[in-house]
């Protein structure tokens, strides 16, 4: 008996107690050459996306990410020694990007996506180790987390590790171009795109059996990346390319939603990111078991589209009529083309119109007012119907009334 | 045309409108209600900004079918030339406006916000004043005169 329990007391340490590293005087000198490659893989990883909150410093922290076990807020990564990572020497980085675990030994939620991080190459981690111990340091305590019973506790993420915490660093295969491998780098390690690409387990891991397959994220619905050359709409290279760097592109619309900042992190690097990353996700074909669904769901009675066109022509078309400036001297697409119209989820239309496209300060770009307090929830159902209609005619979206419903729930 | 009854600045006012009519029209060509302005007819400027229940909107993006039953309040809610209401007092103190085309859209916008929120600070101000523009450049002015609102306690009508 004491034999076991003393064996089960070694595994329990083994599994769920990690050391603290020594902690550091920060470091100052950095070579500017590596400060610049590090800026890159900051944006790369989109580490502000998360890290920093609305109205706050950057990568000062403080972001609520709503998850189904309770609310966790993203925390201070500038080089503040009381509460960022000051103290944080690279070692003890490095482990924190690739095992999940904080320089004083507490696991980290997977939320951080350190599954992805883990894939990056040594070089890329130190260069951004490097950037943001050089940045100005921020004090700015972490916010509580509210995490429900049992995922407050957090050596029982070590569980989760145990299950889904493998991957080695990426290393690029011969029979692929340069291009193909830096996308395949970027999407699987800083980018994280598999995060909100690809659908999550019930304890909130990655299928990876469903890799990019399609997932959803803050109410949105985030759209499968494989096979997007094979659809009825397909991507070519240049749309894509253009959509990964926050344009609107012809066919398919401009990046909405969580997608929204991402892009703008993509536009900032060089374009030849956002092609290399065009380059492997073009590459990548649906899975044999998933055929984009063609099987007619006719509605149970013809819709009637009479308030949806009145409501178009009194709230939209002055943006989205075929006369409308935007699309005649700017060239934006009609709605029916967009990525949004076509989709099977009616998700991110509605969110679309909801919450609008908000403005970025500093840089040009669309801004669409938010119609939540313009139209009421019959007024969007109708809109919606019957822009699906002119999207898609074949596949009126179903349970229109409940998604709007259930949209105003999670806004408020 | 049809019927809709629409309760603007606290009375009934039924009208025989096109269903498609922006709000904008409604208060401007029918109700006389010329405060709230036409600017870009594309949500993208705030000139014609109003409130509904307790939220403000674009009144040129608005449908009038839709909002019977909610409580649509326009700029002359809030006061008149003789008799200004506190917001409209602290515009003509810091003398707010150029050529006065934004105002009552900057007026009815800042009028929500401190419903909501009667002590913002000047950060979420600037945040709630954002959508709405001004060509001639007084934004500075018309952020101090709703900082002056923000700064005392008394009552916001």
């Amino acid at each position: 008996m004491a034999v076991v329990a003393v064996l089960g007391l070694i595994g329990a340490v083994w599994l769920m107690w990690r050391p603290a590293i020594t902690a550091i005087e920060r470091p100052t000198m950095f070579d500017t050459a590596q400060l610049q490659r590090g800026a890159r893989v900051v944006e790369s990883g989109d580490c502000a996306v998360c890290h920093t909150r609305p109205g706050g410093e950057y990568l000062a922290g403080g972001l609520p990410l709503v998850t189904p076990f309770g609310t966790l807020y993203s925390t201070n990564i500038t080089p503040d020694v009381d509460t960022g990572i000051g103290q944080w020497s690279l070692p003890a980085f490095e482990r924190a990007m690739r095992q999940g675990i904080a320089r004083d030994g507490h696991f980290l939620y997977p939320a951080f996506p350190y599954v992805h991080y883990r894939r990056m190459s040594a070089a890329d981690i130190a260069d951004a180790y490097a950037y943001l111990m050089s940045g100005p340091a921020v004090h700015a305590p972490a916010e509580q987390n509210q995490m429900n019973f049992p995922m407050n506790i957090r050596p029982l993420v070590s569980f989760w590790n145990l299950l889904f915490l493998h991957g080695e660093p990426l290393t690029p295969l011969a029979q692929r171009s340069e291009a193909w491998n830096r996308g395949r780098y970027l999407v699987d390690g800083p980018g994280h795109c598999a995060g909100c690409h690809s659908p999550l387990n019930l304890i909130g891991a990655e299928k990876s059996s469903e890799y990019l397959q399609g997932g959803s994220v803050d109410g949105w619905h985030a759209p499968a990346l494989v096979g997007m050359g094979q659809r009825s709409n397909p991507w070519s290279r240049e749309q894509l390319v253009g959509y990964l760097r926050a344009g609107i592109v012809d066919g398919h619309g401009t990046p909405a939603g969580p997608m929204r900042p991402v892009s703008l992190s993509l536009a900032r690097l060089p374009a030849s990111e956002a092609e290399a990353i065009a380059e492997y996700l073009l590459s990548l074909e649906n899975p044999p078991s998933v055929t984009e669904t063609t099987a007619k769901t006719p509605a149970s009675e013809p819709a009637d589209h009479s308030t949806g066109a009145l409501l178009f022509s009194s709230a939209c078309a002055g943006c989205h009529g075929p006369a409308a400036p935007m699309r005649t001297i700017d060239g934006r697409p009609g709605l029916q083309n967009t990525s949004a119209l076509q989709a099977a989820s009616s998700r991110n239309f509605l969110k679309t119109v909801l919450e609008g496209l908000p403005a970025t300060p500093g840089s040009p770009g669309p801004l669409m007012p938010a119609f939540a307090a313009s139209l009421d929830n019959a007024q969007l159902g109708a809109l919606a119907t019957y822009l699906r209609q002119q999207a898609s005619p074949d596949q009126p979206w179903a349970d229109l009334s409940s998604t709007i419903e259930a949209l105003r729930q999670e806004t408020k | 045309m049809s019927q809709i009854t629409l309760n603007v600045n606290g009375a009934a006012q039924p009208l025989e409108l096109e269903p498609d009519m922006p709000l904008l029209y409604a208060l401007r060509n029918h109700l006389n209600l010329n405060g709230a302005k036409y600017g870009c007819g594309l949500g993208q400027c705030g000139a014609c900004t109003v409130i509904v229940d307790d939220q403000p909107v674009f009144a040129c993006l608005t449908p009038c079918a839709g909002l019977e039953g909610k409580k649509i309040r326009t700029v002359e809610s809030l006061g008149s030339a003789e008799k200004p209401g506190p917001l409209q007092t602290a515009f003509i103190e810091k003398q707010a406006a150029q050529c006065g085309y934004c105002i009552a859209g900057m007026l009815m916008r800042a009028q929500a916000l401190l419903e909501r929120n009667r002590h913002p600070d000047e950060a979420t101000i600037l945040e709630h004043m954002a959508g709405n523009l001004c060509r001639c450049g007084t934004h500075l002015r018309i952020i101090e005169a709703i900082k002056q609102v923000a700064g005392h306690n008394g009552s916001l009508t």
